[in-house]
């Protein structure tokens, strides 16, 4: 008698506990699903060929986005070109050429903290080493380089990981057919992880687009297409941020909303298809 | 080896060793920008003073330290919960395929620019909170602010941001809790769920609270999102429905217009925010360390 009722209790206390797991995993989901359902229902209608293709007018209000699509693209180039050698570069090092002690230790743990420095900060620093200590002012450049900065453990990490996956075998058949180690890196183990190093750019890549503070701070807010790298610009998420705040147009803010989840979920969804089929089989 | 080699050598090596020049750049710039000023102003009438009102002398971050600990705080509170559950749910009780397609969904929720949940936030969240919960809430507080703009809608859209950070990590770390502590609990004859609360999540304690402490991390560090929804008013909160300002917010939104001296004082507020960051990093770094694995 005892015994069954200790049975329907702990019956009874199984069905909450998996419901009320189950309720809060698919909380999760919903807030994703409903996320970007959301911005892409009133977004997506109001993005036309003349909000592409026009520049804003009187501060946004009218006119498209155009020269904010290239002002981003102009800011996200840069910080990818600068970033992406330095990254691969640190990721061999730690993979091919490290050899442990405290060196090694005491680099890859500040690599990690570069990567938990908020963009706020790394906004602030950008404002008064790249605009006012090298004098480059509100510039793609000085965006350009503190978002290389930003994205760089994110292109270490992921090359990293790709480099891990090269089997030692390789490695050594390589050396032992009298390939030098630098030979054997470029020959062997790069194109063996090409999509690794692929999937830590095309990240990178979304961190860059997506970035707002940093951005802010670093490369102004200027409104025309810049012509030079020492131009001021603006980017998408700095604009929408301006748009949302000054409340100047509801249908271009979702426009641009739209415009940026969109093109950060391909660029997410991109990475993670590299990573599912390519990444970790040794590039065969 | 050839002479070529060695150069790339070194030149590899001072790729490896550009994070790190980054991280001290980045330390003396921002302390010497704002060190001055705080000295001059004295730390504790900084970090205690009740006003901020930059503009006419008083530079007391206080409100702004309780801004940023009210909406960090209100979001481990919703996030932490759900993270954990969602965890437990991904390692041990849904199947392979689906849970890669969860995992999928979460990693885009971590892709996901804040910007773009602030204004999701601006749009849905304070509507809803102005029209749903004010309501309720004036029955029993009649004075409250009535914006929307608020303590709980900021925590609430910072824990949907730090969910990636804990699912990710804390999931890994119940993954790591080797077998046969499952199998002998099993064998024991608990039933599943009491192996996951009695075994599972308590032998992954500590990468679980790593976790927490990254996700505390990501939150304090927040700007762009919390800037568009807690109505960044400097004063010191009393209730949920309260606007606040946050440390990060004040910064951003400040910098466009700030005079030198006021200029000076936002970096101070940067020392500040980078020595709670640094702190909290270093802990979840070292504590993953410790468990082998790297901090995502």
């Amino acid at each position: 008698m005892a015994q069954t009722h200790l049975q329907k209790v702990k019956t009874f206390k199984n069905i909450v506990f998996y419901g009320i797991i189950g309720t809060l995993a698919a909380l999760t989901l919903a807030a994703l699903i409903i996320i970007i359902s959301y911005i892409l229902m009133n977004g997506l209608s109001h993005i036309d060929f003349e909000f592409l293709s026009q520049d804003p007018r009187k501060m946004g209000r009218e006119g498209g986005i155009f020269s904010v699509i290239i002002g981003t693209l102009y800011v996200t180039g840069v910080g990818i070109v600068i970033a992406t050698p330095i990254g691969v570069a640190a990721a061999i090092y730690f993979t091919e050429y490290a050899k442990g002690g405290k060196g090694v230790t005491i680099i890859r743990f500040f690599t990690e903290i570069l990567a938990g420095i908020p963009s706020i900060i790394f906004g602030l620093f950008g404002f008064a080493f790249f605009v006012i200590f090298l004098g480059m002012g509100w510039s793609v450049i000085s965006g350009g380089l503190t978002l290389a900065m930003m994205v760089l453990p994110t292109l270490v990490r992921a090359t990293e990981e790709s480099l891990k996956t090269v089997p030692m075998a390789y490695r050594e058949g390589s050396l032992s057919l009298g390939a030098t180690k630098w030979q054997t890196i470029t020959k062997v183990i790069i194109p063996c992880c090409k999509p690794g190093i692929l999937t830590g750019l095309i990240l990178g890549i979304g961190r860059a687009i997506g970035e707002s503070a940093a951005i802010m701070l670093t490369v102004g807010g200027s409104l025309r297409v810049p012509t030079s790298l020492f131009d001021s610009t603006r980017t998408m998420a700095v604009h929408l941020y301006t748009l949302a705040s000054e409340g100047l147009s509801m249908e271009r803010t979702y426009a641009t909303a739209a415009l940026l989840i969109f093109i950060v979920l391909v660029i997410n969804g991109t990475a993670t298809l590299i990573t599912n089929n390519l990444g970790g089989s040794n590039g065969n | 080896m050839k002479n070529y080699e060695k150069v790339i050598e070194k030149v590899i090596l001072l790729s490896a060793i550009v994070a790190t020049i980054s991280v001290a750049l980045i330390t003396v710039f921002i302390f010497q920008s704002g060190l001055p000023i705080l000295i001059q102003y004295g730390l504790i009438d900084f970090i205690f003073g009740t006003t901020w009102s930059p503009t006419n002398g008083y530079y007391g971050i206080l409100p702004l330290i309780a801004g940023t600990l009210s909406v960090t705080i209100g979001a481990l509170i919703i996030g932490v919960p759900i993270g954990v559950a969602c965890a437990v749910f991904l390692s041990e009780i849904l199947a392979k395929k689906p849970a890669k397609v969860f995992k999928f969904a979460i990693e885009l929720l971590a892709g996901i620019p804040s910007v773009v949940y602030g204004f999701f936030g601006l749009v849905v969240l304070i509507p809803a909170i102005r029209n749903y919960i004010l309501p309720i809430y004036q029955i029993f507080a009649p004075n409250v602010s009535t914006t929307g703009f608020s303590i709980l809608a900021g925590a609430a859209i910072l824990a949907i941001m730090i969910l990636p950070t804990i699912v990710s990590m804390s999931e890994n770390a119940i993954t790591a809790v080797p077998h046969e502590y499952k199998e002998a609990s099993l064998a024991l004859g608990a039933n599943k769920m009491e192996t996951m609360v009695r075994v599972l999540v308590p032998t992954a304690k500590s990468g679980i609270l790593s976790s927490i402490i990254l996700g505390m991390g990501r939150a304090i560090g927040e700007t762009m999102a919390v800037l568009l929804i807690t109505g960044n008013m400097a004063k010191m909160p009393n209730t949920v429905l309260d606007p606040v300002a946050t440390l990060t917010g004040t910064i951003a939104m400040e910098m466009g217009y700030a005079s030198p001296t006021h200029q000076q004082v936002l970096f101070a507020v940067g020392i500040i925010l980078f020595i709670i960051i640094m702190i909290l990093n270093i802990i979840a770094q070292i504590s993953v360390r410790r468990l082998g694995g790297n901090a995502v």
